[in-house]
């Protein structure tokens, strides 16, 4: 039978934002804890046990993902995008450029998961309401902001992005 | 805390899953995770081994022929993004939209929520108004298990640890039946502190086989047979609906905990079968 035994490591491999990376995880080990300590990526964080903060919020084949919800091997041969891939040729993607022009943070905490999320909310609704957007960055949670400058960095990245659509990955 | 260790196994089809579940007594299906991996990080599941049903092609079907399929894999913004599925059951959209968050609706499954059972879920009890029914597979052979016959308790339902949920099956409402959803959600969770799923079927202006489906409130998807008596023959006037508001209580065990005790869960539980019925 394929897969791994308990408390063996299996070989895994995905496309981390491009490109191809390979390494050896036990089947228990999180996606987030994957990306973080051993491809290094640390623009993701951890900030709850109960899935429920989205600071870890990532990409996986197109699909808004909270990465401490997901085993790292659940993605061998997926394509994952996390936040230090948003960034093309060192332009920033939209949705970063908002929340640096609207002061979308403070700590910075919650803030690769809320732009990953805020990214993913667009796509499914280029032009959402307050409300909807508000709504749709429920599984997000921010702590300093009190979310006024993250829901204007959110309308600022829409009202860009209808007129300079981003070519997707 | 990191999940205990366990075995993984990604099956390739049906018949693989069910020999991985057949061969090892622990084995726990991995569908879109976001109800099974949290309880995992916590440690109140600790399967020996997880059998991954994500990449199985037959489980992804979504169409609608003489009756409404759902395949077990098929995420919620799949079918809430089904124009014909989320025309002919507009309470799965409206559900869809209240439930979890943009990331559980990217990849949590309707076919994970039935056979998870959450006694806060919202999906089971809007599967069990539209009277609906699963499929299941064993290594002996397939069954069906009827909505009104598969919740036992909570997080338990009549499918055996052997089998597989492969689909959810929705008959067509006949037209002109009314439906909708109302919930109180937790702040903290966002789960159903009630909820209340109704699906009333009118036949020249009169109601018949109203099916009310509590959630949240009892521990587990719970018709108030009371509410339905009151409506069953009514023209589901503000009359009618205050009727059924009166007695949806009736006869269920409403549960209680720090948020809402006793009375207040039956307070919520009347407000919101009046906004269900008041919006269907």
């Amino acid at each position: 039978m394929s897969g791994a035994e308990q408390d063996t490591t299996q070989r895994i491999t995905m496309t981390v934002n491009g490109e191809v990376r390979s390494a050896d995880v036990e089947p228990r080990t999180l996606l987030v804890h994957f990306l973080r300590d051993q491809l290094g990526l640390t623009g993701t964080h951890v900030g709850c046990d109960t899935s429920q903060c989205g600071a870890c919020v990532v990409n996986v084949d197109g699909i808004t993902t909270k990465s401490c919800t997901m085993f790292a091997i659940q993605c061998d041969g997926a394509s994952v995008q996390t936040i230090e891939g948003l960034a093309k040729n060192g332009a920033y993607h939209p949705m970063q450029e908002g929340f640096w022009e609207e002061h979308g943070l403070q700590c910075g905490y919650c803030t690769p998961g809320m732009i990953m999320s805020s990214i993913a909310l667009l796509e499914r609704n280029p032009n959402p309401t307050e409300e909807e957007i508000r709504h749709g960055l429920e599984g997000n949670i921010c702590r300093c902001t009190g979310y006024q400058n993250i829901v204007r960095a959110v309308q600022y990245a829409a009202r860009k992005m209808q007129e300079e659509p981003v070519s997707a990955d | 805390m990191f999940p205990s260790s366990f075995a993984y196994h990604r099956a390739a089809s049906v018949a693989d899953a069910l020999a991985q579940l057949d061969a090892n007594e622990d084995a726990k299906i991995l569908a879109g995770g976001h109800s099974l991996i949290p309880a995992m990080k916590l440690r109140l599941a600790m399967p020996s081994m997880l059998v991954d049903i994500g990449r199985i092609p037959d489980l992804k079907s979504l169409y609608v022929g003489d009756e409404i399929h759902i395949g077990a894999m098929a995420t919620y913004n799949e079918i809430r993004d089904h124009e014909e599925i989320a025309s002919l059951l507009p309470i799965l959209p409206q559900a869809i939209a209240v439930l979890g968050d943009q990331q559980v609706r990217a990849r949590g499954t309707f076919g994970g929520a039935v056979a998870h059972a959450d006694p806060a879920a919202d999906l089971p009890a809007v599967f069990a108004a539209l009277n609906g029914r699963v499929r299941v597979q064993g290594s002996a052979g397939e069954r069906e298990i009827a909505a009104d016959d598969l919740f036992v308790d909570l997080w338990t339902t009549s499918i055996e640890p052997n089998e597989i949920l492969t689909e959810v099956i929705i008959p067509i409402p006949e037209s002109g039946t009314r439906m909708a959803y109302a919930k109180h959600p937790h702040p903290a969770s966002g789960y159903a502190v009630v909820g209340v799923a109704a699906v009333v079927p009118m036949r020249d202006g009169t109601v018949h086989d109203a099916r009310i489906l509590v959630t949240g409130a009892t521990s587990k998807p719970t018709r108030s047979t009371a509410a339905e008596g009151a409506l069953n023959g009514s023209v589901l006037d503000a009359d009618a609906i205050a009727q059924a508001v009166a007695v949806v209580a009736e006869g269920l065990d409403v549960n209680a905990d720090t948020y809402a005790n006793v009375d207040f869960r039956s307070h919520l539980l009347r407000v919101m079968t009046k906004r269900a019925l008041e919006s269907a």
